[in-house]
């Protein structure tokens, strides 16, 4: 499904910082990983790549068989369409309500109006927030702000789920009860990949770990 | 296809609302548009009222030629014939003297003055149009006919009126050189107006690409909201010229009946009108256009 082979991204030009270093790794469909590693080790390089956020500097990204590094980029929104993206900053749009946030990527795509309001509703009732649907992202809590993105990430039913740090301003319930949602994903066939340095969250969740230190793979 | 038509009409409500959201910056920007495109479609407007008016006075120009006093009705055939058979000529209308003299009692009301005259002071003459209205044809048919016996005078009153068309001719220059310049203001204004819009949606437009939104899907709303801008713009600006018309020919009226006649100013024909609006839509569309791909390529991935 996603396969990095002897992957390396450098930012800045030829001297710059070199953020992964020949990393090569293959992600089968339906698993779930969790990559870990202290910060600046390359994690959430690792996920930009994946879903073309960034291109590499050498070696090939593949996801579904496609080359994320020569993609026109006229093609690479039709690669972001199999991911819900998780971001460690949420990327909630702030001027939207809860129910218009979730709706966006239904928009993208170009679905019905009345077939998407149904999914946006499913997507929802899924993250517990059917309640919710008419309040601005600013008036809910840090777990709620979460697990809205996750269901801005699922709504279109994506085959990868990419969660950058998910736990990282949550307190230990609400990190547990994120884990357990990414599980519930993982269950029903999604592929999940996970950047955390939540050894707890990783630790629960068991998954395949792939260590990240200094931009290259340790285990 | 039904997909695409909900996402432009989808488009097009999210633009609506967004000018509705700013009205207040809508609208002077739509003021931008209509006052820059009022100011080049009034002279067009005055221009073309100064055409129409020329045409009414002045025809095509036409030859008069006069014969000798003394010419007698054989002389008039002679020449008569002569005309039949030209071929540079289109068409030929011969005034006897008596017909000129009636006509000229009838309009101008000089019936006194030529009853003292006592005798009719008028020759016999032929009106003339040619069939090519350039001055070098005209020119050469005069000297021509001037060589014909019993031709006293040949007139040409064709100067005038090439005046009064390389007068015209240069209006048209102006107009031209300022709707070019205009048309260039109205491409900047939403260039720059779009700029901002992308600037201030910033996160909107980042996380959209990031969730799978290409960039024809982002750029459509931009583009809507150009080409909205433009024609309200234009639509604008004919209100305007039409106010403005409108004005004057309730002055011009009055002034006009001072001297007894009746005039008034032709608004913008209603084709003329949709183009015009059409023409600003396009330019509005073409400065979002160039406004959204300068600045949305820099969302792209490195």
């Amino acid at each position: 499904m996603i396969s990095f082979n002897q992957v390396s991204k450098r930012y800045g030009g030829a001297g710059g910082y070199e953020a992964l270093k020949s990393v090569a790794l293959v992600i089968n469909p339906g698993e779930m990983v969790c990559i870990t590693g202290h910060s600046g080790a390359g994690k959430s390089t690792l996920l930009k790549l994946m879903c073309a956020i960034e291109r590499p500097t050498s070696g090939s990204v593949l996801v579904n068989g496609q080359n994320i590094g020569t993609l026109p980029a006229s093609a690479i929104p039709f690669v972001r369409r199999n991911f819900g993206l998780m971001f460690q900053d949420n990327k909630l749009l702030y001027d939207r309500n809860v129910f218009q946030n979730v709706m966006c990527p239904l928009d993208i795509i170009g679905f019905d109006a009345a077939d998407a309001a149904k999914r946006v509703r499913a997507a929802l009732d899924k993250v517990g927030l059917l309640g919710k649907e008419k309040a601005l992202p600013v008036t809910l809590s840090g777990g709620e702000q979460q697990r809205l993105s996750i269901a801005r990430a699922i709504v279109h039913r994506p085959s990868i789920l990419l969660a950058d740090e998910p736990t990282a301003n949550l307190d230990a319930a609400y990190a547990v009860e994120l884990g357990e949602l990414l599980r519930s994903f993982h269950q029903v066939g999604v592929t999940v990949v996970i950047a955390t340095h939540d050894e707890q969250l990783a630790a629960r969740l068991q998954p395949r770990r792939i260590v990240l230190e200094q931009g290259r793979i340790t285990t | 296809m039904k997909n695409w038509l909900r996402q432009h009409r989808r488009s097009l409500t999210t633009t609506l609302a967004r000018l509705a959201r700013t009205p207040l910056a809508s609208l002077l920007n739509i003021s931008v548009v209509g006052v820059a495109l009022a100011l080049p479609l009034a002279f067009y407007v005055i221009l073309t009222n100064l055409q129409s008016l020329a045409q009414d006075k002045a025809p095509t120009p036409q030859i008069s030629v006069f014969l000798a006093m003394d010419a007698q009705a054989s002389d008039a055939r002679e020449i008569d014939n002569r005309l039949k058979k030209h071929a540079a000529i289109a068409k030929f209308r011969f005034i006897p003297r008596d017909q000129a003299l009636a006509e000229l009692k009838e309009k101008a009301g000089l019936s006194d003055v030529i009853a003292s005259l006592g005798r009719n002071p008028l020759p016999n003459g032929f009106v003339i149009d040619a069939r090519e209205n350039t001055s070098a044809a005209l020119e050469k048919l005069r000297d021509e006919f001037k060589a014909w016996p019993k031709v006293e005078h040949v007139q040409l009153d064709s100067t005038w009126a090439r005046r009064l068309d390389a007068t015209l001719q240069l209006g048209r220059l102006i107009v031209l050189v300022l709707a070019a310049l205009l048309a260039f203001a109205l491409v900047a204004v939403t260039f720059n107006t779009i700029r901002l819009q992308i600037l201030t949606q910033r996160a909107e437009i980042e996380v959209a690409k990031l969730i799978g939104a290409t960039n024809p899907f982002i750029r459509r709303p931009f583009l809507y909201y150009g080409a909205v801008l433009g024609l309200a713009g234009g639509i604008t600006g004919w209100a305007i010229v039409w106010a403005g018309l409108w004005l004057l020919n309730d002055r011009l009226g009055s002034l006009t009946q001072l001297y007894g006649t009746s005039y008034a100013l032709r608004h913008l024909s209603l084709p003329d009108a949709a183009s015009l609006c059409a023409f600003a839509g396009a330019l509005g569309w073409l400065g979002a256009w160039l406004s959204a791909s300068r600045n949305l390529a820099e969302f792209d991935p490195e």
